[in-house]
């Protein structure tokens, strides 16, 4: 693209900055967005009073947030309780920078995609980006020094680790129908239309079954309802994050949103056909419209996870493991299998 | 130029850690040097190309074996380590024993190493993980079916080892029948 | 660009540390870590021979380390937490007779 080293700095610095900025704002209003939500499928309004319908609540959290006590308990292991939910927002915030969000646009004569980095193992790097989220929450309860931290940290780890497994596995149906790990490549596999009408977007084209597998077992990655027994409070006080308050319990909740918002990232970009959708106008909307239906799709999914929030209750511990090691991995074992052969058959 | 910085950067942040993994006296502080060690020989397997093989490193030895590390040391709560009379006498001979293998190492493998391109690495040689699984399920199939039967034997092999003494069902299974009461 | 000798000589010190960290460290945790540690040494100079004979056995090699180290990993751990049901001490000095 005949770009030079400082052009290239430049513009890989002021998307960070956007990314980081986009994103912290996103979990700020899904924190909204769950409250209102959950509110009114409660029969209740939600937050309304700080501003129009209570569109800046997340602000008079993040100011009680800086505001409260930070307090820190004197039986803590210090080092790793400081430490462990820097650990888990930064990475949270980290795999964000792996998601393409559009096209290729072309920005004050510059010709670049909208996203920080492409990665020909994009989609490892987030694997084991998630892999390496559940030392914030072991190491969390353990150096918390107490038995509801200890327990609840253990319990989380243990299903993150247990569900991580039915999530790869979900995902090798799409690899082998891509047959890339890029997941720019993996979205344009996935443009254009099939039948006249129906996109080529991968849960029509016969994942269904990854995707029901990939949604089971991202809403235990990231401790949400119906999997949040590690955090239930009439179970185990708050979990792993017992002993944390104020700007270091923001953090772990900022890192479970932004979690969240990956995970949702993942799924359209693997099974929703990623930024694919009717392009029309001037040049400048079909530049905007790629990243419209990417966030429309990230918010649908989100809405989901809402939803489900809300309506179903929650799994016992071993109900949860069993589902997790009995049900979805070999369902997603055979999810593998299947593709493949219909993959070779057809070569 | 950079990959030279970049190697010694991750090349003492690697020494560094596994130093840290023998001074700490605390095994947790030694499990997350040893995770700082791996991630940073995942660097170093990216700045030779071997991509998959980094990716593998964080995803399996980081983020999964020594997750395992971390579990087992937060469960059987190990203290500290104690300051026992034979450890006084493999303090004061460890560290010059170092300095001694690793001299050796270091001078074999300067001295012996002839080939000319020991002198610099040149030319792009990727690890995708294309050309690894072309590797793996063609030539090397039967080591790769075997690791199978081998995770196999070691995850039975855990569960009868780790399971409560006298009972392989453990005794919390929900099909227990409630104790008899008497009447 | 970097010489292979170097990233030879990393993995000869990462080894002796691990060595080393075997021979003095009392706890069986930290005994064991020391032994990931040296193969990972050992993966480094794998990957270093890979990529002076530009082969991808090297790297295949490395894979199948890892999953060999895993198994290893797991089951050494449970026998450390048998060892620590039955003695209930993880000092290697402790753990020196047959019969408790």
């Amino acid at each position: 693209m005949g770009l030079t080293v400082t052009t290239f700095v430049v513009i890989s610095v002021i998307k960070i900055v956007i990314a980081l900025v986009v994103l912290l704002t996103a979990v700020a209003y899904t924190t909204w967005l769950e409250r209102k939500l959950v509110g009114h499928i409660q029969n209740r309004w939600g937050p309304k009073r700080v501003g129009p319908f209570g569109l800046l609540q997340p602000l008079a959290d993040g100011l009680k947030f800086i505001f409260k006590e930070d307090l820190t308990p004197p039986h803590v292991y210090k080092p790793l309780y400081i430490a462990a939910p820097i650990l888990s927002l930064a990475l949270a915030l980290t795999s964000i920078s792996l998601v393409p969000i559009g096209n290729w646009v072309e920005v004050g004569g510059v010709y670049t995609p909208i996203e920080i980095t492409d990665v020909n193992i994009g989609l490892l790097i987030i694997l084991g980006i998630t892999s390496l989220g559940v030392y914030g929450i072991a190491l969390a309860g353990w150096s918390s020094n107490s038995k509801y931290s200890l327990l609840g940290g253990l319990r989380a780890s243990a299903q993150m680790v247990s569900y991580e497994i039915a999530l790869g596995l979900s995902l090798v149906g799409v690899l082998i129908m891509s047959g890339s790990l890029n997941l720019r490549e993996i979205v344009d596999m996935q443009g254009g239309h099939m039948w006249a009408w129906i996109p080529r977007w991968n849960i029509f084209r016969g994942q269904i079954v990854a995707f029901f597998v990939y949604l089971a077992a991202a809403f235990a990655e990231t401790n949400r309802v119906p999997f949040d027994l590690p955090e239930a409070e009439s179970e185990l006080v708050a979990g792993y994050h017992t002993e944390y308050s104020s700007m270091k319990f923001a953090m772990f909740f900022m890192a479970e949103y932004a979690n969240m918002i990956t995970v949702a990232s993942i799924a359209t970009l693997l099974f929703l056909g990623g930024w694919h959708g009717p392009l029309f106008g001037p040049w400048w909307l079909q530049n905007i419209l790629p990243v419209f239906w990417f966030a429309l799709k990230v918010f649908g999914f989100i809405f989901l996870y809402i939803w489900v929030r809300g309506t179903l209750p929650r799994f016992r511990y071993d109900q949860l493991m069993a589902f997790g090691w009995k049900f979805l991995f070999p369902l997603a074992v055979a999810n593998v299998l299947v593709t493949s052969l219909i993959v070779a058959l057809q070569k | 130029m950079l990959q030279l910085v970049l190697f010694f950067v991750f090349g003492t942040i690697a020494v560094a850690a596994a130093v840290n993994l023998l001074a700490q006296r605390h095994p947790i502080n030694s499990a997350l040097s040893l995770v700082v060690v791996m991630a940073s020989v995942a660097m170093l397997f990216l700045l030779m190309g071997a991509e998959f093989l980094a990716a593998i490193q964080v995803i399996v030895y980081a983020g999964a074996i020594m997750v395992l590390f971390v579990f087992v040391i937060m469960l059987l709560n190990a203290g500290e380590e104690e300051r026992t009379a034979g450890s006084r006498v493999a303090k004061r001979l460890g560290f010059p024993a170092v300095v001694l293998l690793a001299g050796l190492l270091a001078w074999t493998l300067l001295t012996r190493n002839q080939h000319p391109a020991t002198v610099e690495l040149s030319g792009r040689f990727v690890g995708s993980p294309v050309a690894i699984a072309q590797l793996i399920f063609r030539d090397f199939l039967l080591p790769f079916e075997v690791t199978s039967v081998l995770i196999l034997v070691a995850i039975m092999g855990a569960v009868v080892l780790a399971s409560p003494a006298g009972t392989t069902t453990g005794r919390g299974s929900p099909e227990q029948p409630p104790a008899k009461r008497e009447e | 660009m970097v010489p292979v000798s170097y990233y030879l000589v990393l993995s000869a010190i990462l080894f002796a540390l691990g060595v080393v960290g075997f021979l003095i460290k009392r706890n069986l945790i930290t005994l064991f870590m020391s032994i990931e540690l040296m193969l990972n040494a050992v993966n480094l100079a794998f990957v270093a021979f890979a990529w002076q004979w530009k082969s991808l056995n090297g790297q295949v090699f490395v894979f199948f380390v890892m999953v060999v180290a895993a198994a290893e990993a797991a089951v050494g751990l449970a026998i450390i937490i048998a060892v620590f049901r039955t003695r209930e001490t993880l000092n290697v000095d402790r753990v020196n007779l047959l019969k408790l």
